[in-house]
């Protein structure tokens, strides 16, 4: 009976991420702003801070290997939060009430959603993986390579519970951009464009506490060094804590809609 | 003739406070003027802030003085991109078709939407000088300076969307000019917003050198981290001239063809 529901759940499961799959393929266009997005900040941001790697503290004198895992987390930040997006159009449209009175409990829907984000943050990542190795980006190792993907999965998801809440509180679209600003300042106020040491002034207080810059050092371990348990667990930790965190306040937002 | 003239400039006034309105009212069209640039201001400082100790770099009081010429054009070029948005909306919906066939002057249609940006642009370069003098950035020419900067950052507002303005009226389609967003960013990081020219990677650097972008951010940072130079001056209104003729030209092409097809 048990195995039943689970396996009627996992179908809802299934259903959402061939929604979200189809999508991409039928509406390719809607997938150009996430992936062109932080495709140019990486190759802007490269050309412009490129000698920043002249400065004592950088560990690499390549900014693109530098820069590249921010660009990834940033593309999986965008791609999220247009999930927030999506389903803030949904909740317009009434397609999400539809949902809601389907019998399927609505964690399964909420899973659905932020499992399709997931998935489609590595579209973007793909793309800037074969831009960055075209200009010269380090070469992270099989390791290197797998913990910045599966770190890039789950910050796309963390994008989408943020942005899911936001869709789930304020029912409208005119709420993207609160959604794509609080992804870019989770990102950002890391250590983003330099190390630690050379950030400056409220950055580097922030950066300090910032769950994302463990998030962001494990990603970039691969790229400018060697890869090693004790730089990979802080951001595996940092990435389920938020995850946990935003997952909390989307589902509370699940429960209390259509109350 | 006064008296056309003096209705003409009626419309421009209305037309140029209602584009005023709609921005404030709506904080999609509020988001990329005034929060995205103030939101990476802050984050360069920070990060980049290590840049001044790099050889070559300018002297300047702080990484802050010297991005904030960069912030106020960013704000402009994106104004002209919501600009832009908003025409092209007013012409799907059909409210430009109605001021068409209203007794006024074509071009004051345009101007009043440039009028408007032009003030989000006035209303930029004020934020971000207080935004400056509140984290404590220096204006070095004082008062004077602020003045030559406000004029700078408004006329480079009425230049830059110009050019959202033509796109808008020839294809009539506010997601074509939506767009144009990521170019914005091209446009930016291929200038010396951001950096010093001199400092900046190839290819980059040798198009930012020539980039007309870069005249006129330059010459809104003049005042800010130096003596105020007639050379800088001179640079950014030839900046400012090109990107101006060039708009204007493509805006009336552009109206050209509209009257002349109805948008088809």
């Amino acid at each position: 009976m048990a195995s039943r529901a689970l396996r009627a759940e996992l179908a809802v499961v299934g259903a959402l991420v061939r929604r979200a799959a189809n999508e991409i393929l039928r509406v390719p266009g809607a997938a150009i702003p996430g992936v062109l997005a932080p495709s140019i900040f990486f190759l802007g941001l490269t050309a412009v801070f490129g000698h920043l790697t002249q400065l004592r503290g950088f560990d690499t004198q390549s900014y693109q290997s530098f820069l590249i895992p921010v660009s990834l987390i940033q593309g999986a930040g965008f791609t999220g939060a247009a999930t927030g997006v999506n389903l803030a159009r949904d909740i317009e449209q009434g397609w999400f009430d539809r949902l809601l009175v389907a019998p399927v409990p609505r964690p399964v829907l909420l899973a659905g959603l932020v499992l399709s984000a997931s998935a489609r943050a590595l579209v973007p990542a793909a793309f800037l993986l074969a831009v960055g190795f075209a200009i010269g980006v380090h070469w992270p190792g099989a390791a290197g390579l797998a913990i910045a993907i599966a770190l890039v999965m789950v910050m796309g998801a963390v994008a989408a519970l943020w942005g899911v809440a936001l869709a789930l509180r304020f029912r409208s679209q005119s709420a993207a951009p609160l959604m794509q600003a609080g992804m870019f300042l989770l990102v950002l106020t890391t250590t983003a464009y330099a190390p630690l040491e050379l950030l400056r002034g409220w950055l580097h207080d922030v950066a300090r506490v910032n769950p994302a810059t463990q998030v962001l050092e494990a990603a970039r371990q691969g790229f400018t060094g060697g890869v090693s348990w004790g730089d990979t667990w802080p951001g595996l930790v940092a990435a389920a804590a938020m995850a946990a965190a935003f997952a909390a306040l989307a589902l509370r937002g699940m429960r209390r809609t259509g109350l | 003739m006064i008296a056309a003239l003096r209705a003409n400039a009626r419309v421009v006034a209305a037309l140029g406070a209602r584009s005023v309105k709609q921005t404030f009212r709506r904080p999609q069209l509020m988001a990329p003027i005034i929060v995205f640039p103030s939101l990476l201001l802050a984050v360069q400082v920070g990060g980049a802030g290590s840049a001044v100790d790099l050889p070559g770099f300018p002297r300047v009081h702080g990484f802050l003085d010297f991005m904030l010429a960069g912030a106020m054009i960013q704000s402009t070029l994106l104004a002209g991109n919501s600009g832009g948005i908003a025409l092209a909306v007013d012409i799907e919906m059909g409210f430009a078709d109605r001021l068409l066939v209203a007794p006024i002057s074509r071009f004051a249609i345009v101007l009043g939407r440039l009028a408007g940006t032009a003030a989000l642009g006035v209303f930029a370069a004020l934020w971000y000088v207080a935004v400056g003098l509140v984290f404590g950035a220096r204006i070095e020419e004082g008062v004077p300076g602020v003045l030559v900067v406000v004029a700078l950052v408004s006329l480079s507002a009425v230049a830059f969307g110009g050019l959202g303005a033509a796109v808008a009226l020839r294809t009539g389609r506010a997601s074509v000019v939506q767009g144009l967003f990521p170019l914005v960013f091209v446009i930016l990081f291929l200038s010396s917003a951001f950096f010093p020219a001199n400092l900046m990677l190839e290819p980059a650097a040798s198009v930012a050198r020539y980039n007309p972008l870069s005249f006129v951010v330059e010459g809104v940072r003049d005042p800010i981290i130096s003596a105020l130079g007639a050379h800088a001056l001179a640079k950014a209104a030839a900046g400012l001239a090109i990107v101006g003729a060039a708009s204007f030209a493509l805006s009336a092409l552009a109206l050209r063809h509209r009257l002349r097809t109805g948008g088809a």
